[in-house]
């Protein structure tokens, strides 16, 4: 099966192209990125004119809800919400129900998602057996199956002793430990950033130290451990401080933040918005700056959806009683290009960090055009009137803040492992 | 901003919460309820304008108290009443609200009243009712108590002539207080010339001034020269948590004694939202003590619920002709 896409404006910003071009895929490879191909028969052409092509988007964090909680959603259906969004490569954190601990879970993880063939579906593997913290996991077991890294979900460990034991033997195995830095006292049973919005709604606060005291404690051990850290959806603008630090010391230290995170702060919970009700929670306004500074600095190296799906009902009740979490998939290209319109980022740096970036923090051979790689390749119109509806996600989730929000762009095409898996407004079948 | 409280033309719909209303809507509520307290002198206490109306009072949380008043507003404006009490531990949260609520509404009752432990839980109530349906705030969590607000009000407008001219102080735990954010909306919107708080830092929110408020942390320099003196009910379970050491040193602090009292002006006057905790958060001989008007509260709580009542279930009928 010969591919031919043309006439594109090719952006890879890790092999340092932005240029008109046309990519020749035969046999879900990559075989020639050049104005012509001699001897090349398309079985299949995608006119690109005026689209820009680019890496397949690649994800750190995605709840697909499977195993555990498949009335809200499965593999089949979120890894449809992915390529509708552009993205190839997604990753799920291990706080599935069972929760990935074993290489059972794993591997039924991975079946699932070859049979739904339509992205690259990888793992965290838990840090600490059931995520209690408590006793470490089989981790070189996990990593023979296939996880490539660890992590301990939102659940924080709060006994630093298990959490430095724990480092030292992911960076035994050179195993990426992937955080979700939070201090569960300071957390208490909170719900928003505290600050001006939790004293006039009456709502319990999260403050910023829930954040930063733990960021800290975290990178201390790490310095200690040597391990390799990634820090998931940071929220605060005093983290970024702390991890630009990190890295001026050296340690092997990276961070991600979602797009909700980089577009919205707690003022958007407006009159208890439970579509706006997030962990972490949405912070200030200079929180948000912080961030996106932090982003052009590149001590923020990838934008992350942070997916998680809902069912309605989930979201309908007082504001603390809904569960925090939005539908991020299909908006995640969306927002990061808005922060180009808005002059925020440049071009390269929006698909940087949805690309390579992110593939370098997993260790994975993606988020790059390469000839000879797997063809994985997200088109999108970057001049569109592309108005957001919720509703009409592919996605089994609905849950999202951004309804009725305007963007330029709108991504036409996805092409995984060299086939066409979406085209605007209409998703292919794949024979599997 | 409870921004779907109120019809297109101004008039009130629900009654979620004193943020958003303007001083007009408070002051009317005020007036009527003036004409409404005059009936509670007269031999026969009721008026026909909610005749055929049916009202259900929603409470989630106990209240004795709050409940009556609201039930009494409803039989003397001649509606009919319900009251259910939920306990919200056996009721599985945000599902079983919605489907008590439809519930409800297939009896086509016309107003719910709701007090709930959770904050929003009345704004959540108002979005999810049908159209025709007011919703009253009895209380949601930490977030608001607009009818005790405004009967606080109306007790102050009883004693103090002129708003802008006054000095209040707030003294408690403002963290969890939904009636104190109600009281300081309701005073910033009524122009108040200075609002007070005073609290240990464990009891006020973080970004506490955004209220509008000037914030104190000792008592004697926070009363002096105000002319109300609102002190608030301190909950039990504060002392978990580590909020405060003791309920002891918490009077020693922030307890309403004869003494601090006597800092403010001679004439200030002494409020309390109930039911009091004596020696607590004040002293016997201040809450029985002649600038005490903390009964007086209770009484106003009938008449401005009815204002409140009548006003949102939008009764075209003329006051005047009933209370004439």
């Amino acid at each position: 099966m010969n591919l031919h896409i043309k006439n594109g404006r090719v952006i890879d910003p890790a092999s340092q192209i932005d240029a008109q071009q046309d990519i020749f895929i035969r046999d879900g490879k990559i075989v020639a990125i050049s104005t012509h191909l001699d001897g090349f028969v398309a079985d299949q052409t995608i006119d690109a004119t005026g689209l820009i092509v680019c890496p397949g988007l690649v994800d750190l964090n995605a709840r697909l809800r499977e195993p555990g909680q498949e009335h809200t959603a499965t593999i089949e259906s979120e890894t449809l919400a992915a390529v509708a969004g552009g993205i190839t490569s997604l990753c799920v954190p291990p706080d599935t129900d069972p929760v990935i601990d074993t290489p059972a879970v794993v591997e039924l993880i991975e079946d699932r998602a070859k049979k739904a063939g339509r992205a690259m579906v990888y793992t965290i593997g838990a840090l600490t057996q059931k995520l209690q913290g408590e006793l470490l996991t089989e981790m070189a077991a996990l990593k023979m199956a296939g996880c490539i890294g660890v992590s301990n979900g939102l659940a924080p460990i709060k006994n630093s002793l298990i959490l430095r034991r724990a480092m030292e033997y992911a960076a035994t195995l050179d195993l990426t430990l992937f955080i979700n830095s939070i201090d569960p006292w300071l957390q208490g049973n909170g719900c928003v950033h505290e600050g001006a919005i939790s004293a006039r709604l009456g709502l319990t606060g999260i403050p910023e130290t829930a954040e930063t005291i733990a960021v800290a404690r975290d990178l201390l051990l790490i310095e200690l451990t040597g391990v390799r850290a990634h820090f998931h959806n940071i929220s605060c603008g005093k983290t970024v401080t702390l991890i630009k630090d990190a890295q001026n010391k050296g340690l092997a230290v990276t961070a991600d933040v979602s797009a909700h995170h980089l577009h919205l702060s707690e003022h958007d919970i407006g009159n208890y918005d439970t579509l706006s009700h997030v962990m972490p929670p949405l912070r200030s306004i200079r929180d948000r700056e912080q961030l996106q500074q932090g982003l052009r600095e590149g001590i923020i190296s990838a934008i992350s959806s942070h997916h998680q799906p809902l069912d309605n009902d989930a979201k309908l009740g007082p504001f603390a009683e809904t569960m925090p979490g939005i539908s991020g998939l299909e908006t995640l290209l969306a927002l990061t290009m808005k922060l180009v319109d808005d002059e925020e980022i440049t071009l390269h740096q929006a698909i940087a960090s949805l690309t390579s970036h992110p593939a370098d923090i997993l260790g994975i051979d993606a988020g790059q055009l390469k000839i000879g790689a797997q063809a994985d390749i997200c088109i999108f119109n970057p001049n569109i009137h592309n108005e957001c509806h919720p509703h009409s996600f592919v996605s089994a989730g609905k849950n999202s803040p951004f309804s009725g929000w305007l963007f330029n762009n709108k991504v036409s095409h996805t092409i995984f492992d060299g086939k066409l898996v979406f085209e605007q407004d209409k998703i292919h079948s794949i024979a599997v | 901003m409870s921004h779907n409280q109120l019809t297109d033309s101004g008039r009130l719909h629900h009654f979620l919460s004193i943020e958003g209303l303007k001083r007009p809507l408070l002051t009317e509520i005020m007036d009527r309820a003036e004409q409404f307290s005059s009936i509670s002198h007269q031999q026969v206490k009721k008026v026909p304008l909610l005749r055929g109306k049916t009202i259900v009072n929603l409470f989630f949380e106990n209240s004795t108290r709050t409940r009556t008043t609201f039930e009494l507003a409803a039989k003397r404006l001649s509606a009919d009443v319900i009251s259910l009490n939920i306990n919200t531990s056996s009721a599985s949260k945000g599902e079983s609200l919605r489907d008590t609520l439809h519930n409800l509404e297939a009896m086509h009752s016309d107003m719910f009243v709701v007090r709930h432990n959770q904050s929003g839980a009345a704004e959540f109530i108002a979005q999810h009712v049908a159209p025709h349906v007011s919703v009253i705030n009895a209380g949601d969590g930490c977030h608001a108590h607009p009818t005790q607000a405004m009967l606080d009000m109306f007790t102050i407008r009883r004693h103090k002539q002129h708003f802008p001219d006054l000095r209040v102080a707030i003294i408690g735990d403002i963290l969890h207080s939904r009636v104190a954010r109600s009281q300081i909306q309701a005073l910033a919107t009524l122009g108040v010339g200075e609002i007070r708080v005073i609290a240990p830092k464990t009891l006020l929110p973080t970004d506490c001034k955004t209220l509008g408020v000037h914030v104190y942390h000792d008592m004697d320099a926070g009363l002096k020269d105000v002319d109300v003196v609102i002190t608030l009910r301190l909950q039990n379970e504060r002392m978990q948590g580590a909020l405060l050491p003791s309920a002891k040193e918490y009077f020693q602090c922030y307890g309403l004694t004869e003494r601090k009292l006597s800092l403010a002006k001679p004439d200030a006057i002494v409020m309390h939202p109930g039911p009091i905790n004596r020696g607590v958060e004040i002293a016997s001989a201040v809450a029985d003590g002649p600038q005490s008007v903390i009964l007086e509260q209770v009484t106003h709580g009938i008449a401005v619920r009815m204002a409140i009542m009548s006003m949102t279930l939008g009764s075209q009928a003329e006051l005047h002709e009933v209370t004439a």
